[in-house]
């Protein structure tokens, strides 16, 4: 199991909870196994959110593997200059 | 609209063209005769991209009209090399990475020899208010400024 | 990655060698947006809305058409419908649907033999317009009685009874707000306000187009991102990506404004109606300042908790941003996670909202939204230093961030610099500069994240061993010589020896564009993966010759040699002789990298300005400024020391001079340098520079992307500098004489 922890705004889609635990070895997964819990995010995710795995923002491309021991994060896409 | 035609010196060589009267001497350089080395960042008169000498003046050649060349000298950076070799502005310019982008090179470079050819130990503040009107956006000026002093150091130790 | 287990001891890596394009650029030679020219070419002019906010009623091109070397007019009809969303934004700002949404809002463009004879034309192309009530102030947009710009716009996190041109609401946060504010010996709160500048690069938004009635078409434009570019217009056009081919142009500056199209599709419209005939469109600097991306402008709430010890407790913001007319294009997602990013704070709570408002579509401008938030965050910081007898620099220190520090948007950092870079500001001699009557000192940090992106590079080894290297990230300040360092480090040949190109779109995969502080990063180190990798193929042809395991070949100094003894003796075979004979030893040799490289390693910087501030006129003069900031590691110190001094540059006009200026019509009144002053050579001091080696231990050379971080800190640090020197804290940029001159006034 995954832990992904979630924006203010987006535990408000997820019942209130700080972070969800999903079973997912990749983003892609994990994104899935996300929205058929919690179908309030599909929006969010398709918008595009940004992962970050271990303190590194990644493009959240989908074949990414996560593993237990990753500390996850979603934030909101960010762009750059 | 009828075209006036216009001859005229550009960087040593005879020149002609015909221009509209509302067409200003940038045009004429760029689109006419394909110098295009001189830039046109405002069209104002604010941005000095568009540098060159006009019978050793420098002026903004956005806001002169390409009549008004008949008969004068222009120079502009693609003159600026001599037989092959750079200038010192020029050579100082690439060691001091004086440019990033480059597009306001021309206008600087073209302006700065106008500074170096009537006072050859220019202080910071002389070259800094001497460039007042070249705008540059990237590289906050002062790799310009050093540059601009190590050529002028070059050159009077030349002379 | 401990520091000294990457790479050290380089041989061309942190060397400052001349950049290869140079000689091009100080001639004259170089070839930018608006130099490009082709055979049958026409010219274009477009039309642009006078207004702020008008319904289009007619437009009427019958007399611009009748107008002798007119070739063809196009406007909103010529291009389909039904887009959504992002290529819906794109297409309405290319030209204008049914309404004008801001002043200088394209309506129609013209396009014919010559530039004079587009711009007569587009002066005979009436249009007839309903003015309809605008709103240009972000405040004034969320207010109840604000026109409403679009409805519908808001996005599901907007809170239910907001005005409909609220159209995001983010927020985030951690710990227990109340209780930190509790804890606090000192709580202060402040509202602060940015206006919105623009990018100024020096080169106007140029390019030439040509599209054929078939569908393909080519472009030639000056741009960060030529792979945008063609995704881009061919949303708008309707068109296959794959059939228009995009070369990028060398670009006369960008920080963030030239990642997006503004008018390259009228261009291809024009062209395609025309015939296919070439279309050149080059837009004046009034055209640049009203029509392409500004920075948003900010209203803000910062509230801090502090101890007496300097310790922060809870740190609260509110951000109000608009980008425009147009949905997500504020830095509302950026500002918010810049704000509290350099420090380490238990309690943290971020709000922002973005607001349509009657302005030009908003860009990014280098760390967008980062300047904004950290000029709020630490002018309040400074005032509860000042208040509590605090030095800055120390309260700063204490509170970093640093490694394995829960980040103020949630995750961990990995190994980051902000300490050693706060410890490099305070060994620095600026800092003891005795400062005279009227002279304050500011200090500020700033933070960005950097970022990768898709990437893909190709490399050539040449038949004598020279090594070309394909790019699809424009260079604007000197990154092919940063990648062509690292290339050549990489290979063990000289600098001199490899090329490197930025490419056209059929040359190689997708690349983002040079944004995000990536090009040197992300191109760099696929470069070096495209190394590595053709460094293995010419091990195995070395093998091959030598009939051994190409396990047992090793690249040492440009040439394959046997790894140890038991490999076999053979002399070594230089990349120049498997160059020459590669035709007969397998064929050609490249190698190629494409990637969403991850490793990127946020960025930190801190500032410090001296100011003094004249009491007669509200004039503020910087006399010393110094930029400390970790580069991860500098390839080319020169053009990391120029992307400092850009940015601080840039920064320090945002804090004293620059703002976009509406008049109560909602019509911008400095469309031109003279009024828009972005900081001359007279302006400024020289710029001083310390470059932090923390290493980023996800890059190959430890590179953490230095182009943008460096704009963040000078907006407050030179508030903090005017308010030490004059007493006076303005809370408004920019800090300009009369604001100064009153601001003092008000306090005497
Ligand atoms: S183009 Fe002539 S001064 Fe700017
Ligand atoms: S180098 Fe880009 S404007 Fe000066």
């Amino acid at each position: 199991m995954i832990k992904v922890h979630l924006w203010s705004g987006l535990r408000r889609l997820a019942g209130g909870a700080e972070a969800v635990t999903v079973q997912a070895a990749t983003v892609g997964q994990m994104f899935d196994a996300m929205i058929a819990a919690h179908p309030g995010l599909e929006p969010v995710i398709k918008a595009g959110v940004s992962v970050v795995i271990d303190g590194e923002v990644t493009a959240g491309g989908r074949n990414l593997a996560v593993k237990p021991e990753n500390e996850i994060y979603l934030i909101q896409r960010v762009k750059g200059g | 609209m009828s075209r006036i035609h216009i001859t005229t010196t550009v960087n040593g060589e005879a020149a002609e063209f015909l221009t509209d009267p509302r067409e200003t001497l940038l045009d004429v350089l760029r689109n006419q005769l394909g110098l295009t080395g001189s830039k046109e960042g405002c069209g104002t008169g604010d941005c000095g991209a568009c540098s060159v000498l006009l019978d050793g003046v420098l002026v903004s050649s956005c806001l002169v009209l390409g009549v008004e060349v008949q008969g004068k000298t222009v120079e502009t950076i693609e003159g600026m090399a001599t037989d092959g070799a750079l200038h010192p502005l020029q050579r100082h310019f690439i060691e001091h990475a004086a440019l990033q982008c480059g597009f306001c090179t021309p206008g600087i470079l073209v302006a700065a020899k106008a500074l170096l050819a009537q006072n050859d130990n220019p202080t910071e503040t002389e070259i800094r208010y001497w460039l007042a009107g070249n705008l540059c956006r990237c590289t906050g000026y002062d790799k310009i400024v050093r540059a601009v002093q190590d050529a002028a150091a070059e050159m009077r130790g030349a002379a | 990655m401990p520091k000294d287990e990457l790479k050290a001891g380089f041989r061309l890596v942190g060397t400052r060698p001349n950049r290869p394009d140079g000689l091009d650029k100080v001639t004259g030679r170089a070839r930018y947006g608006a130099d490009i020219v082709a055979a049958n070419m026409l010219h274009a002019a477009v039309v642009r809305s006078p207004y702020a906010h008008a319904r289009i009623k007619k437009i009427d091109a019958s007399r611009a058409l009748a107008l002798e070397g007119v070739k063809a007019v196009v406007t909103r009809a010529d291009f389909p419908t039904g887009l959504t969303g992002e290529d819906w934004n794109l297409q309405e700002n290319t030209i204008a649907g049914d309404t004008a949404l801001y002043d200088g809002h394209a309506v129609a463009a013209v396009a014919a033999t010559s530039a004079l004879v587009a711009q007569d034309a587009a002066r005979l192309i009436e249009v007839e317009y309903e003015v309809l009530p605008h709103v240009t102030d972000v405040d004034a947009a969320m207010a109840p009685d604000a026109p409403v710009i679009r409805a519908g716009n808001a996005d599901h996190s907007v809170p239910e009874g907001m005005h409909p041109n609220v159209v995001r609401y983010i927020d985030f946060g951690h710990g227990d707000i109340e209780a930190g504010f509790a804890a606090a010996d000192l709580v202060r709160e402040g509202t602060y306000k940015t206006e919105a500048t623009h990018q100024g690069y020096i080169e106007p938004h140029a390019c030439l187009g040509q599209l054929g009635a078939d569908g393909r078409g080519e472009m030639w434009v000056c741009t960060q991102g030529h792979w945008y570019i063609r995704r881009m217009c061919a949303a708008v056009l309707g068109i296959e990506a794959a059939n228009l081919r995009v070369t990028p142009s060398e670009i006369g500056g960008g920080f963030g404004g030239k990642t997006t199209i503004f008018m390259e599709p009228l261009a291809l419209a024009l062209s395609r109606k025309a015939g296919g005939r070439p279309v050149k469109l080059v837009m004046s600097r009034a055209e640049v300042l009203r029509a392409t991306g500004p920075t948003a402008s900010a209203s803000m709430d910062v509230k801090i908790g502090m101890k007496k010890d300097g310790t922060i407790t809870a740190g609260q913001v509110n951000f109000r941003m608009q980008g425009g007319a147009f949905f997500g294009m504020s830095p509302i997602a950026e500002a918010l996670p810049c704000a509290f990013a350099c420090y380490d704070i238990p309690n943290l709570m971020h709000e922002g909202y973005e607001v349509l408002a009657n302005r030009p579509k908003a860009a990014a401008y280098r760390a967008p939204g980062s300047p904004m938030a950290a000029f709020a965050v630490e002018s309040l910081l400074d005032e509860m230093c000042r208040e509590l007898s605090l030095d800055p620099l120390q309260v700063r220190l204490k509170n970093a961030a640093k490694e394995g520090t829960k980040s103020s948007y949630g995750p961990t950092y990995n190994r980051i610099g902000l300490v050693e870079t706060l410890e490099a500001t305070m060994a620095h001699p600026n800092l003891s500069a005795p400062l005279g009557p009227n002279q304050g000192r500011g200090v500020a940090a700033g933070f960005w994240f950097n970022h990768g992106g898709e990437t893909s590079v190709s490399l050539q080894i040449g038949e004598d061993g020279t090594v070309g290297v394909s790019v699809g990230t424009p260079d604007i300040g000197g990154s092919r010589a940063s990648i062509a360092l690292m290339v050549a480090e990489t290979l063990g040949i000289e600098y001199e020896a490899v090329r490197v190109n930025v490419v056209e779109t059929g040359s190689l995969g997708v690349n983002e564009p040079t944004h995000g502080s990536r090009a040197t990063f992300a191109s760099g180190k696929a470069a070096v993966e495209a190394a590595e990798s053709a460094i293995k193929q010419m091990c195995a042809r070395a093998a091959a010759e030598w009939g051994i395991d190409p396990e047992a070949v090793e690249w040492v100094d440009g040439a394959a040699r046997p790894a140890g003894e038991n490999a076999g003796k053979f002399p070594p075979l230089t990349i120049g002789e498997i160059g020459a004979k590669m035709g007969g030893t397998g064929g050609p040799i490249s190698g190629h990298h494409e990637s969403v490289p991850g490793g990127v390693g946020a960025s930190f910087g801190v500032h410090v300005v001296d100011v003094e501030v004249d009491p007669e006129t509200g004039k503020s003069t910087v006399l010393r400024y110094l930029v400390v900031q970790d580069a991860g590691r500098a390839i080319h110190p020169a053009y990391v020391e120029g992307q400092y001094q850009g940015g601080a540059a840039q920064g320090i006009g945002w804090a004293l001079n620059e703002e976009y200026i509406y008049g109560a019509d909602g019509r911008l009144q400095n469309p031109m340098f003279l009024d828009y002053r972005i900081p001359v050579a007279s302006d400024l001091p020289m710029i001083d520079t310390v470059i932090v080696e923390v290493p980023n231990p996800g890059h190959p050379y430890g590179v953490r992307g230095v182009g943008e971080t460096g704009i963040a800190p000078p907006l407050a640090a030179v508030a903090n500098a005017v308010a030490a020197a004059s007493g006076a804290r303005l809370r408004t940029l920019p800090l300009s004489p009369p604001k100064v001159l009153a601001a003092i006034k008000a306090g005497q």
